[in-house]
């Protein structure tokens, strides 16, 4: 077993965990953080999509000791004090999920990708969410989802800039 | 395929879903949906998002084997492993049933299905043995260490082979690997092919596929000895179907077994069946005294969940040379796998069903035979039979056009019912409600600039750019459906309660995966009350709670269970009516509902609607024989199916050196009648369109002759993703079903139905000038390349058979044309 101190979602924690566990399981069944969902445990679908020091990573590839020292971010870490996140409000008004599993995962990848491109077009979120798998939507509402976002986050800036 | 670079999707949905006044209804609103919020947050539950005090995990040990005896299987070293509590085999739960099938038919072979294997297993990833323990990693660590012997038998993967010369059988007892023989045949065809000018064969192959719900299966189990209660929570499209089904398994009671459907993560069909593990997480959790919790890993769900299609179809059209088309011959093998699930044999006879498509086919000759391999069984994904039909008849009215030289979209408007025709009775025997065929396809040839396309596709030859467009029509088969057409009841319960407080609770039978009816069904209903959306809380999924149910499947939750929920709004009105006009002093008949407040028609009296919901509560001013209460339960029966239609055109460009196919432009036109919330009908549309292309371009399930499942990942199953789509231009007709009081049809299926053949008819439609008139899908562009290297090096093959006086017209033109070369 091996100590690790994780900082999720702006909280650190310590647990003792075997060397293999991965970091969904971590997330899940440790940390009681059931948003993150598992799709594939092969790092093909995406929907267990969590951001490790900022960046989109799937947590199903990722050992919890190796997120040891680093700060994870994950979907119940979106709001806050219960005002939604931009993208989540983008995801809601454009109807951007159906049964939801994939959802955080599409979230959390949104959200690297806006840090990253605050004004991305259609053909970028498409190449960004390209390794998050959704069986329902299609992709246009998730597309206009981010698109949303992106200018409710450029506005949300300037305004503050202002 | 690569993506189009200017988006172009629009919508016609009425309104933005902002309130424009009291009077404005809350259908036809692009209203966001209610259970958003938990979703986007990260708070809802899916069954494996579940934890229990004492829980238990559990983990399947399946056959590597195709086909093979089952011998010794030794557990010690499995129960070694530290945590292990149990490892179980087909001997240990010899007490659960079979694994229901729930079809019957005259002549159906009907194999014994265990949940655990006993001397044989019939298909790769078959259950043999199952390990409980007390974490997820030691139970999978054990069921590594579980040892089974086998003995490899012959395989059967092929269907021609598995009923020509047989000697090998999946299932001994039978002697034979022929499951059913179904027919269906109207008008005279004898006839029909006699008088044909033209007869238009070819096979046609729609592959095995994987329906791929984002949430895999899961189920969660517990059981308390004290209260003899067993509570289910499994990731089901069908809870009160599975509740009878599980206390048949276990010989319980019904009434001892509870099933939750929690947040269900898609299901396209897929969770729309009873499987093994079904059976045998509850029966653990009861022998163990402890819950236990399975969840199926993405590898087990493509081996061990229900796979959609498989069937070869030959197909033979009888066309005169005007272009009329005069009967329909198919003869289709469909692949059934090694066992029956719940609907198996039922999704071929669907397709024989719906094999008229839009047409008026005077005759039809269909013959189905259903196979078992050594293979998953099939069973119902996203459409389930319907777009195997009309890709049957989509492709072959593609083809019979290419060859009679008429403009595909002229040869479909031709063979349309009027119409002033419907309801119109179809050769197969169904009554299509209500539709406008030529309205609906002609809107999507205007949307789609379908006259500029041909000119582009003209011009583009010669400079040898491969245009393509694609025309397909459709008509699906909807809310499923009148009892006496299922095999377990096809009408759907609601209760509708408005509490004391005026709140609203609807218990509603359909059990929503992801379709919104938590939103939908809450509009219909505020409409009804003059209340909103909002104060209507929708329950489902909870067999406790909710009176038994069907189930969401087969685009009917609307249809079917929005409109039981609709009538028992009427009983409460009725009842609220009643009340209103005892309180008034004024006569049922003469009261209005209006927004909050019931009205008194010729007098100015009025009273708040939720004084008049508090006074049938307190019950101490009611009239005579009055029931206290507001509660009213609707069982819906509908008297015929749903026909939803519509119209969808693609544009493509192949790259004749690489194959590649370019998507530039997909427009939709959609008919499901009345549409109760535009957004979601189309984020219904779209997700369909892309599953449908899905299927055209890119998705297959390979077993090789071994029996081995060789695109049993998401790393080989090549599901759609973000950039191989462009977005979609969508538009409606609205034409009223004529059969629910609210006109509506259903929508959860019509864009996988549609875009199938509309995407092979656009890529075969690309290449028709160098001969080839049909390439098998999924569309690869290493399977485009070789039609085309086929075609250009191909010598000329005769023409399909031609009859009577057009093959003396088409052998002399012919001897002026430069040969054309055929695939």
């Amino acid at each position: 077993m091996k100590n690790v101190t994780i900082t999720i979602n702006g909280a650190e924690q310590q647990a003792q965990v075997e060397p293999r566990l991965l970091l969904v399981h971590y997330l899940r069944e440790v940390a009681g953080l059931t948003g993150t969902h598992i799709g594939c445990e092969t790092s093909l679908c995406g929907a267990c999509t969590v951001l490790m020091d900022g960046r989109a990573v799937k947590s199903c590839t990722v050992l919890a000791v190796q997120a040891d020292g680093h700060k994870i971010g994950t979907v119940e870490g979106l709001a806050n004090g219960g005002q939604l996140h931009a993208i989540q409000e983008g995801f809601w008004e454009e109807h951007g999920l159906q049964c939801g599993f994939c959802t955080p995962g599409m979230l959390m990848c949104s959200h690297d990708l806006l840090a990253q491109h605050p004004s991305p077009t259609d053909s970028e979120i498409r190449e960004a969410i390209n390794g998050n798998l959704c069986r329902c939507t299609g992709y246009e509402h998730i597309v206009n989802a981010v698109k949303s976002a992106a200018r409710k986050m450029t506005k949300r800036v300037s305004a503050r800039a202002a | 395929m690569a993506q189009n670079g200017k988006p172009t999707s629009k919508s016609n949905g009425k309104s933005n879903g902002t309130r424009n006044g009291d009077a404005a209804p809350w259908v036809g609103r692009k209203l966001k949906r209610k259970e958003d919020p938990r979703l986007i947050q990260g708070i809802s539950h899916y069954t494996d998002d579940l934890k229990l005090p004492r829980m238990l995990h559990c983990v399947l040990v399946r056959s590597p084997y195709a086909h093979a005896e089952v011998g010794a299987i030794r557990t010690d070293a499995a129960r070694a492993v530290h945590g292990v509590v149990g490892v179980f085999t087909a001997e240990d739960v010899s007490s659960i049933g079979m694994v229901p099938c729930a079809i019957q038919m005259p002549d159906l072979k009907v194999p014994k299905h265990p949940v655990l294997a006993t001397e044989r297993v019939r298909y790769v990833g078959e259950p043999v043995a199952v390990v409980v323990a007390e974490d997820l990693y030691a139970a999978r660590d054990a069921a590594e260490l579980v040892e089974v012997d086998y003995e490899p038998l012959h395989v059967i993967t092929n269907m021609e082979k598995a009923l020509g010369n047989e000697t090998s059988y999946v299932h001994e007892e039978f002697r034979s690997n022929k499951a059913f023989t179904h027919a269906l045949k109207n008008g005279d065809i004898a006839a029909a092919f006699k008088k044909a000018d033209r007869v238009v064969k070819q096979r046609m192959i729609n592959q095995r596929l994987a329906p791929i719900a984002m949430e895999t299966r899961a189920v969660l189990a517990e059981y308390l000895p004290g209260e003899k209660r067993l509570t289910v929570w499994n990731s089901t499209q069908i809870p009160h179907l599975l509740r009878t089904q599980i206390s048949v398994m276990l010989g319980l009671p019904e009434t001892a077994v509870r099933v939750i459907a929690p947040e269900v993560g898609g299901g396209f069909g897929s969770k729309l069946n009873v499987y093994a593990e079904d059976g045998i997480v509850p029966w653990l959790a009861m022998k163990l005294g402890r819950p236990v919790r399975w969840s199926e890993t993405r590898r087990e769900n493509f081996a061990s969940t229900i796979h959609g299609r498989d069937t070869i179809n030959d197909v033979e059209l009888a066309v005169k040379k005007d272009g009329t088309v005069l009967g329909l011959r198919v003869r289709i093998l469909a692949d059934l796998g090694a066992y029956h699930q719940l609907l198996t044999p039922l999704i071929p006879q669907l397709t024989a069903l719906m094999l008229a498509g839009c047409y008026k086919f005077p005759a039809i000759d269909i013959e189905i035979q259903g196979v078992f391999t050594n293979k998953m069984s099939t069973d119902a994904y996203r459409g389930a039979g319907r777009p195997e039909a009309t890709y049957i008849v989509e492709r072959i009215m593609d083809i019979a056009a290419h060859e009679l030289n008429i403009d595909s979209a002229e040869f479909r408007l031709k063979n349309f019912p009027q119409s002033k025709e419907f309801p119109f009775n179809t050769v197969t025997g169904l009554t299509y409600d209500s539709a406008k065929y030529q309205e609906s396809l002609k809107k999507a040839l205007q949307l789609a600039g379908y006259d500029a396309l041909r000119r582009r596709q003209k011009n583009g030859l010669k400079q040898g750019k491969y245009y393509g467009v694609g025309v397909s029509t459709y008509v699906e088969i909807c809310a499923i459906g009148p009892s006496a057409a299922t095999p377990a009841g096809g009408w759907e319960s609601a209760t509708v309660r408005i509490e004391p407080t005026g709140k609203v609770t609807l218990l509603t039978g359909a059990s929503p995966h992801g379709q919104g009816e938590e939103t939908t069904f809450a509009q219909l209903i505020a409409d009804q009350l003059g209340i909103d959306p909002d104060d209507v809380n929708v329950v489902h999924g909870d067999t406790l709670a909710v009176p038994y149910g069907i189930g969401t499947f087969g685009s009917r939750a609307t249809a079917v269970g929005g409109t039981a929920a609709y009538l028992a709004t009427q009983k409460l009105k009725a009842k609220l009516a009643t009340l209103a006009a005892h309180l008034l002093g004024a006569k049922p008949g003469d009261i209005t509902i209006g927004r909050r407040v019931l009205t008194a028609k010729g007098s100015k009296k009025s009273i708040p609607f939720r004084e008049v919901v508090m006074a049938a509560y307190t019950a101490r001013s009611i009239p005579a024989g009055f029931e206290p209460g507001l509660e009213a339960t609707h069982f819906f029966e509908p008297s015929n199916f749903t026909f939803p239609f519509g119209a969808h055109i693609a544009s493509v460009e192949v790259d004749p050196e690489t194959g590649e196919v370019k998507l530039e432009k997909y427009v939709a036109v959609d008919d499901c009648g009345n549409v109760l919330n535009p957004l979601l009908v189309d984020g219904q549309i779209q997700g369909g369109i892309a599953q449908g292309i899905g299927q055209a371009m890119w998705e297959e399930l390979i077993y090789n002759e071994e029996g081995q499942l060789v695109t049993g990942t998401l790393m080989d199953y090549a599901l759609p993703k973000a950039h191989f789509l462009p977005n979609f231009t969508l538009d409606r007709t609205v034409t009223p079903s004529p059969v629910n009081p609210m006109g509506v049809k259903g929508v959860g299926e019509a864009g996988t139905i549609a875009s199938t053949p509309c995407m092979v008819n656009a890529v075969c439609d690309a290449l028709a000038s160098l001969g080839i008139r049909h390439i098998e899908m999924p569309l690869k562009p290493e399977r485009v390349w070789q039609a085309i290297s086929h075609a250009q090096a191909a010598p000329r093959e005769p023409e399909p058979l031609l009859v009577g006086a057009l093959a003396a017209s088409a052998a002399r033109k012919n001897a002026q044309k430069p040969a054309r070369r055929r695939t």
